[in-house]
């Protein structure tokens, strides 16, 4: 696809300007680094920084249905979906295999958000149209009309606390608890301000109107010019996302897995009110015994174990690397991997190209979080 | 621009032979195109290698491409500055990070290869 054919963000052909390596990405002209993956990593890791992540699609679900019909279709409990509440979810065929993973925003009794991945936007707009017309439910994409800007890291707070449009709404983000998220009137619409991220770190991400986006990111570079922000790339974005094993649907979650062989067993509730599309074979999988697990695994020789290479004990083919990767933060070649639940005894290792690189399971996640913790908290790397 | 005292192939490597010995590496282009390098597989001292033959990999955070040998002969010294520091083929790809060097058995096959005139045309172009 030639890049004229690709989707722009409003901030497309600010990160062009400004030095990033453009890649297309779910069909958006999206930047992949700028200064390097290494060095924008430890950015976030350390400081704070900024991305682009516009090309993630936002679906507006309103109507006195609107919670029992979400309900229906995804794996988590809206119960304690007040206003102001986020639930992560899977969103589930009949047959338990993953279209997408995806928040649900309660921003109002009757006015839902659903952010879902960009590769799969077109897919679950269909789904989601596929499951109406419903009376007392209406959908509304507004992808295409919605911004989102990720400010992820330690000083994250104060950086976004710095920000004009939420000056007097400070106390407000002081008291956001993980998950949760407020409204708030922007110059050119309304904004969502929510304590979310794909990096492991304290983060936020901001909703915004096309219009308010640039000057949004260039405020924030500018405010945060003495906490040490920059703008980052989408392959820093994953290699953040890889050492907290948070899932990304095309590696660890697919049509083919399901939640609990992904091991987000945590967003299936079984038992909740009107059940859910794919509940029944859920429930029979885990009564059976989920025949596949995630697993996490360091090599012990040199070398990078990439999505789809094998994972054997003995010479004996047991499973497949989902996502491998060196950890900028642990400097270690790691690998998830997708395998048999019972894996038999023996040596375990990588084929990587034909070479077998001996590895070891190690516990999961390979890095903790620190998403709840105080924003200045000491990461223990032990 | 490349230097050129040294030799270039098409998939941005480069040669440059001294007393019938060829070191290589792969040029600045090559280094910033894989981004961060974190390891690289290298040939082993004392291999017999044959032009154009795949002899390694490199790795970066988020890639990996093939090490080609350009050249026939015998591998006589390897860079070991590079597995534990494998950023120096980012930063200093012409010099520092140069991978390693082969004792060539016909020096004609320089020939074969790109000038920096040559090099530079493809990159631009």
């Amino acid at each position: 696809m030639s890049k004229s054919n690709l989707k722009k963000t409003p901030l497309t052909d600010w990160h062009a300007s400004h030095g990033a390596r453009m890649v297309e990405f779910a069909g958006y002209e999206m930047p992949v680094q700028y200064e390097g993956v290494l060095a924008e990593h430890a950015i976030v890791r350390e400081k704070v920084g900024l991305f682009d992540i516009t090309h993630m699609g936002e679906i507006y679900i309103t109507g006195s249905g609107a919670r029992d019909w979400i309900s229906g279709l995804i794996t988590n409990s809206l119960k304690k979906s007040d206003p102001g509440k986020i639930v992560y979810n899977a969103m589930c065929k009949a047959d338990g295999g993953v279209l997408d993973d995806m928040l649900v925003y309660c921003l109002e009794e009757e006015r839902w958000l659903i952010v879902c991945n960009a590769a799969n936007h077109a897919k679950i707009v269909g789904w989601l149209e596929k499951n109406l017309p419903v009376d007392g439910v209406a959908m509304d994409d507004q992808t295409d009309n919605i911004a989102m800007i990720a400010v992820q890291g330690p000083v994250s707070r104060e950086l976004v606390q710095r920000l004009d449009t939420l000056a007097d709404r400070a106390d407000d983000i002081d008291g956001l608890d993980f998950y949760t998220a407020f409204t708030h009137e922007g110059p050119g619409g309304e904004w969502l301000v929510s304590r979310t991220g794909y990096t492991g770190e304290h983060g936020y991400e901001l909703y915004l109107p096309y219009a308010d986006a640039v000057s949004c990111w260039e405020e924030l570079l500018a405010k945060g010019a003495d906490l040490g922000v920059a703008p980052i790339g989408l392959a820093a974005r994953d290699t953040l996302r890889f050492e907290v094993c948070y899932c990304l649907y095309g590696h660890e979650l697919g049509e083919d897995i399901t939640p609990l062989e992904a091991g987000i067993n945590w967003a299936v509730k079984m038992k909740k009110k009107g059940g859910f599309i794919g509940r029944d074979a859920l429930l029979a999988q885990r009564e059976n015994g989920v025949p596949r697990q995630i697993v996490c695994l360091e090599l012990d020789g040199k070398g990078i174990a990439r999505q789809d290479a094998r994972v054997l004990v003995d010479g004996k083919d047991v499973g497949y690397v989902t996502s491998g990767t060196f950890s900028p933060t642990l400097k270690k070649a790691l690998a998830l991997a997708l395998v048999e639940k019972e894996l038999p005894q023996g040596e375990l290792a990588v084929d990587v190209r034909g070479r077998h690189i001996p590895c070891h399971t190690v516990a999961f996640p390979f890095l903790a979080a620190r998403t709840k913790d105080d924003p200045k908290a000491e990461r223990s790397l032990s | 621009m490349v230097p050129n005292d040294r030799k270039y192939t098409k998939e941005h490597e480069w040669v440059l032979l001294e007393d019938g010995v060829a070191t290589i590496g792969v040029t600045d282009f090559a280094a910033s195109e894989l981004g961060d390098i974190v390891f690289v597989e290298m040939p082993e001292v004392g291999d017999e290698v044959n032009i154009e033959e795949t002899v390694g990999s490199i790795e970066s955070v988020k890639a990996v491409e093939d090490l080609f040998v350009p050249v026939t002969g015998e591998v006589v010294e390897i860079n070991e500055d590079i597995d534990a520091t494998p950023e120096l083929v980012n930063s200093e790809p012409f010099d520092g990070g140069w991978l390693f060097k082969v004792k060539m058995n016909d020096e004609a096959e320089m020939d074969k290869l790109m000038d920096a005139a040559a090099y530079g045309e493809i990159l631009g172009g």
